[in-house]
């Protein structure tokens, strides 16, 4: 079945020239899209146009293309990885616009997140706040013998689920008060739940939840936006395992 | 401790414990009033309130209960107000309705609501109950003791103020909403939570929520529709 084509899209973009300059939307119009195209796609060919008309062409994260690296963000008609579940935006497919759409696009907004160029922002907070405790300390050597360490098969699952978080940000940016509890949340919960994990398991909930105020994130008010938008659906039930071992270590020292 | 306090998690541990004291609050204040339309001679109410006025137990807590609001109150705004820095720049266009409820997107809006709502709840009843007295109140006596006719100022408070009793029904569906959201969120935020009871609170949360605006609302409207007569 071939694509449809989608005649004209008008496209509202953020543009900012650097990290101090003040930033406005422009709307461009472009022509013939396939539905069969990634949204990022469509960006590249709205690009060329650019560079073709002398315009400097929109600034956005891109890498893997295929949902694994957590690079691209865009925050699309409202919401963060556009109007799809389960997908990064370089997932996103054309399919889901209407022929004459305006579709609004945005970088993500948060404290923590300044705008460096037009849709690039500056997600180094994340790697600060895994860096103030999302590790094991000692090498903890290669694949043990399946009986050497017993996991219980479902917290060996729940450890994976968590651990698929791509660091992406879709959660502080879905989220009203641009909190990354859940991000934080997932990196404590995958080593949490192993036993190379849980000795220094106090520690880093402490350290990193501290990080991360320090970073100015916003508070959880439990609203669950960050779940829904999460491209790896990662579960808030984390968030009840960071908090449980937020106030245990609080009350331990 | 105070950087406990002031930690995010922190922040929301005291709202949470807070909360949860609160709701308690609610459980059996609910219970107490509901008397109201349970005995139309108004002797299991003014009972009721009269244990509540004298019972030494009911006298400390009363209170900390105080204490409790006062906490839940403040801590919300230093909250929202921390959390609302957090997003300088705002989305130029926002779709928050797939993600989440509205209840849980507008808790200070909806809290704020019931303040305004409970600073007139107390001017009708506690002020004049426990301070500045009303002639409706005169003494009864029930079963010999002598105690003050609480059951005549509400009672007729519903029956004479339209306005009053479509404002009290407001207030239990406000609190009604607010619950919605706060009663599963206070034992999510403190970590009571998995994957098996996080569908099981949110229910308990929504049967809660149901009962408190239920239950307050009829109050009024039973008044209201002349069905003590």
């Amino acid at each position: 079945m071939a694509d449809k084509i989608l005649k004209e899209l008008k496209i509202k973009v953020w543009r900012q020239k650097n990290a101090k300059s003040k930033g406005k939307f422009e709307t461009y119009v472009i022509n013939d899209i396939s539905t069969g195209s990634s949204f990022l796609e469509m960006m590249d060919i709205l690009n060329n146009d650019l560079i073709e008309k002398g315009i400097d062409p929109i600034a956005f994260d891109h890498d893997c293309r295929e949902g694994i690296c957590g690079t691209c963000s865009l925050h699309i008609n409202g919401r963060p990885h556009g109007p799809d579940t389960e997908v990064t935006t370089c997932q996103l497919h054309m399919r889901k616009f209407k022929d004459g759409e305006t579709i609004i696009v945005e970088p993500w907004r948060a404290r923590a997140f300044p705008v460096i160029k037009d849709l690039v922002v500056d997600r180094t907070a994340l790697d600060k706040i895994l860096q103030a405790g999302g590790f094991v300390s000692v090498n903890t050597g290669g694949v043990p013998d399946a009986n050497a360490i017993p996991v219980a098969r479902d917290d060996a699952e729940e450890a994976m689920d968590a651990a698929a978080c791509i660091g992406c940000g879709a959660c502080v940016a879905a989220c009203k008060n641009s909190s990354a509890m859940l991000f934080v949340s997932a990196k404590v919960s995958h080593l949490a739940k192993l036993p190379q994990g849980q000795v220094e398991a106090a520690a880093r909930a402490m350290n990193m939840v501290s990080k991360m105020d320090e970073l100015g994130f916003g508070g959880c008010t439990n609203t669950g936006a960050c779940e829904v938008e999460c491209p790896k659906s990662i579960s808030i039930t984390n968030i009840a395992r960071l908090n449980r071992e937020y106030l245990k270590a609080r009350i331990s020292r | 401790m105070s950087k406990f306090l002031t930690a995010s998690i922190g922040r929301k541990f005291v709202m949470s414990l807070s909360g949860i004291f609160l709701m308690v609050f609610i459980a059996v204040h609910l219970g107490l009033n509901l008397l109201l339309i349970f005995d139309d001679s108004g002797e299991l109410f003014n009972q009721g309130a009269h244990f509540m006025a004298t019972n030494p137990l009911v006298k400390i807590v009363e209170p900390i209960l105080g204490l409790g609001f006062m906490v839940h109150i403040i801590w919300s705004f230093y909250i929202e107000y921390q959390n609302w820095k957090a997003r300088p720049v705002k989305y130029a266009k926002r779709n928050m309705s797939g993600a989440s409820s509205w209840a849980s997107r507008n808790m200070l809006i909806l809290g704020s609501m019931v303040l305004v709502f409970l600073v007139i709840h107390i001017l009708d009843f506690f002020v004049k109950m426990k301070f500045t007295g009303h002639p409706l109140l005169e003494e009864i006596s029930v079963k010999g003791v002598y105690m003050e006719n609480a059951y005549a100022l509400v009672s007729a408070t519903f029956i004479n103020s339209t306005v009053l009793s479509v404002l009290y029904i407001a207030g239990g569906i406000l609190l009604g909403l607010h619950l919605s959201h706060g009663f599963w969120s206070s034992f999510q935020t403190l970590g009571l939570n998995n994957k098996f009871w996080l569908k099981r609170w949110q229910v308990i949360a929504q049967v809660y929520a149901v009962i408190v605006a239920v239950g307050f609302a009829v109050i009024p409207l039973y008044f209201m529709l002349g069905m003590y007569k």
